[in-house]
């Protein structure tokens, strides 16, 4: 998820997707700061700024809202995003453990990124799939019923396509 | 209209009404915190953040906790304002806020005039039953005007609103979630990196010490007590007419010569009157719209208002032309004090230390930039607002309400009445209207009352004829309404020659330095028909009739706009724009 493309393509390609999509409004901000996020990997104080002229918002506005959502990062984030579900359901059924044993493989905290850039580990507040707790999302792919001694098996592939 | 139950007692209630506005028409006090509804500037912070004012509602499906302040009355509702259910339910309240407020009232600024602290009081909160975390977010101090203190913040948002809605200055917004969350600027900047104006209009509503203004009291002092000072103390129009509010007198009071009296039993030197800087100023800036209007360079902004002139600086960078380049009253009084005074009484201008007594926290910002200064000094050394003078004479123990009056000094201290009405909002656009008409028509006007542009609206607009000319004139208060104003320059669609803008709305009556109103704006008219009443008792009214003023042009500036005047009493603008990156 770090920046994929140099910054005069990203902002390029966040004007694009404003104006194909209509968004140039302040109730389009979630949207844009997601797409912007997609783009940059992360949302960096220049593109806040840059996203809030655009869209005719306060910058305070913008930085409220950035700063509101955990999936919005402020900080270059990884290669791969864990983010480990602590909503209730998934809480009762034992994340804390899952999220410990992430930041033991990982020897990263809640919230940081790992030296290599590989790994973000970050928690999210309920993904809306209690009945499949605890849950993880790592990038795009969704596990279940997760085991806190699980941890290493699924960190292994990711491991194995980052030496690759 | 419907019928509600309040208490055991019927009474009616408009359809559309919260519970809150119900019960206060008909004297039931329900306690608020965050709810501030100010009508006559379109401002109501309405967050529903605080849950203080919960009440007990029966619908007909039993009695339920609702907040009254967002809870719209029905037909045949039963509200008990006062049961034991509703009054445990705030005081949970008031203690799970105080259990992350500091408990240091016996050293806050705000003690015993804090919302908060009379709030908890008045609640008969008199332990905590809740001990939990306590956020240790430290105090921002990187401003010259605004200390603001997030610890003692009560996420009320009052700032944020009448920032956002008002003053249309956008400082700050909710950052952060749960129990992080402060009222913040953007990026956590410190205050003094964003576009705030320092308007001072957001200490005004805070309801406890989160936001005040930088405290020049001590400095003020030691300073008096320095022997080898001179200090010199000016007030300002605004200053006058809400002092004695902070000694418990009536709102609108005025008690010029006790102030007077006060600051001369404090120990400074010289007691001169901003209102003799005042009539300087329309001397200078109704000389600059004679002369703009031959150049055909109108419109013209006034400039006497700090908060209003950051404003343009950092948001209409394009028009820092169009305002007057005159310093505000006070700093032309600084400038003249250590030029003209200094010489006249022999004395080495570095020894004095110009304090003003100002009703505005933009004020001390303005007296630090580096341009309001004449030959490497300041003109103005130390800004008190009016609370922190008031906390002075406390301090020194003086008995405002039992002083005998007393007289300004000379030879800055006489004033007309225009200069008195500085303080409100139209005040100096009218100052200025009488001197130019004054001027234009070799005094023969009868008329120099502009009633046109008095009174608390935002934006008030005249067409004044003087001889064959006819000026169109606006005066606008609060910075969302000099916005619009600008940008119909900005646009080109202005009709306007002459506009006055000021920061606060309703003008320095209203200032941020002014003691707290708590939301009573009936306060404000008050001060504001003081100062007309002031205006109407001096048999000067019109500034080019004040002997001291022509006596200064005579004596020392030679005209208004010379090259004297130009030296001392004019400044220019900066684009600020970068300041927002």
């Amino acid at each position: 998820m770090a920046c994929k493309c140099d910054n005069e393509v990203c902002y390029a390609e966040l004007d694009k997707f404003i104006a194909e999509g209509h968004y140039d409004d302040p109730d389009s901000l979630i949207q844009v700061l997601h797409h912007a996020q997609h783009l940059f990997g992360y949302l960096p104080r220049e593109v806040q700024i840059y996203v809030a002229k655009k869209l005719d918002i306060p910058i305070a506005k913008v930085y409220g809202v950035v700063t509101f959502y955990t999936f919005f990062s402020e900080t270059p984030r990884g290669e791969n995003v864990i983010q480990v579900c602590l909503g209730t359901g998934c809480f009762v059924k034992g994340a804390a453990k899952v999220m410990e044993s992430f930041e033991n493989e990982l020897k990263i905290k809640q919230g940081e990124t790992t030296e290599d850039m590989q790994f973000t580990l970050s928690a999210v507040r309920c993904v809306g799939a209690c009945a499949l707790a605890p849950v993880v999302m790592i990038n795009d792919k969704v596990y279940t019923h997760v085991d806190p001694s699980s941890v290493k098996r699924i960190l292994e592939k990711y491991l194995i396509s980052a030496a690759s | 209209m419907l019928n509600v139950i309040i208490n055991g007692k019927t009474v009616e209630a408009e359809k559309g009404a919260t519970i809150l506005d119900v019960a206060n028409e008909h004297g039931f006090k329900i306690p608020t915190l965050c709810h501030l509804n100010l009508h006559d500037m379109d401002y109501c912070n309405h967050p529903v953040a605080c849950r203080v004012c919960m009440v007990e509602v029966d619908e007909g499906r039993g009695p339920i906790l609702k907040p009254a302040c967002d809870t719209y009355v029905s037909d045949g509702m039963k509200i008990e304002t006062d049961s034991i259910k509703a009054i445990t339910a705030r005081r949970t309240v008031i203690e799970l806020m105080l259990s992350n407020h500091p408990d240091d009232c016996l050293y806050c600024t705000r003690s015993t005039n804090c919302d908060l602290q009379n709030l908890a009081h008045t609640m008969g909160v008199r332990e905590n039953r809740f001990q939990g975390k306590k956020s240790a977010l430290g105090k921002d101090r990187s401003s010259k005007s605004i200390v603001k203190d997030l610890d003692k913040c009560v996420l009320c948002r009052r700032c944020e609103s009448i920032c956002s809605e008002v003053q249309t200055v956008n400082v700050y917004s909710p950052v952060h979630r749960g129990f992080d969350t402060v009222i913040g600027t953007a990026f956590q900047d410190s205050l003094h990196d964003t576009p705030c104006t320092f308007c001072g209009q957001c200490v005004s509503v805070c309801p406890t010490g989160a936001l005040t203004e930088v405290s020049h009291v001590d400095r003020v002092w030691n300073k008096i007590n320095d022997s080898e000072t001179i200090t010199i103390v000016q007030t300002a129009p605004a200053v006058r007419v809400a002092i004695a509010e902070e000694f418990g007198e009536a709102p609108g009071t005025i008690s010029t010569g006790k102030m007077v009296a006060a600051l001369k039993r404090m120990g400074f030197g010289y007691v001169f009157d901003t209102n003799w800087g005042a009539d300087l100023t329309i001397m200078e800036e109704a000389n600059e719209v004679v002369e703009r209007l031959n150049k055909g360079t109108l419109p013209i902004l006034t400039s006497c208002c700090p908060g209003w002139i950051n404003f343009i600086e950092y948001q209409f960078p394009k028009l820092i032309d169009v305002p007057s380049t005159c310093k505000s009253p006070h700093e032309m009084q600084g400038a003249i004090t250590k030029s003209y005074f200094a010489k006249k009484l022999n004395i080495d201008p570095e020894k004095i230390f110009v304090v003003s007594i100002m009703p505005c926290v933009a004020k001390k910002y303005e007296a630090s930039r580096e341009e309001l200064s004449v030959d490497g000094l300041q003109d103005v050394d130390a800004v008190l607002t009016t609370r922190e003078l008031a906390e002075m004479i406390k301090e020194a123990g003086i008995n405002y309400v039992g002083l005998e009056e007393e007289e300004y000094d000379h030879p800055l201290g006489e004033s007309t009445g225009a200069a008195a009405i500085f303080g409100a909002t139209g005040g100096v656009l009218e100052a200025a209207l009488r001197t130019a008409q004054g001027w234009l028509t070799d005094d023969k006007a009868t008329n120099i009352d502009f009633k046109d542009v008095r009174g608390l609206e935002g934006i008030k607009e005249a067409t004044i004829k003087i001889n064959d000319l006819e000026l169109k004139v606006a005066a606008a208060s609060g910075l969302g309404n000099a916005r619009k104003l600008l940008e119909k320059i900005e646009s080109g669609e202005n009709e306007y020659h002459v506009i006055e803008i000021m920061a606060c709305p309703g003008g320095c009556v209203a200032g941020g330095g002014q003691p707290y109103n708590h939301g009573d704006r009936t306060i404000i008219e008050k001060r504001m028909k003081a100062l007309y009443e002031i205006d109407s008792h001096k048999t000067l009214r019109e500034s080019h009739k004040n002997p001291d003023i022509i006596k200064i042009y005579d004596e020392f500036l030679g005209k208004p706009g010379d090259h004297l005047s130009h030296k001392l009493l004019h400044t220019h603008y900066f684009n600020k724009t970068d300041i927002v990156k």
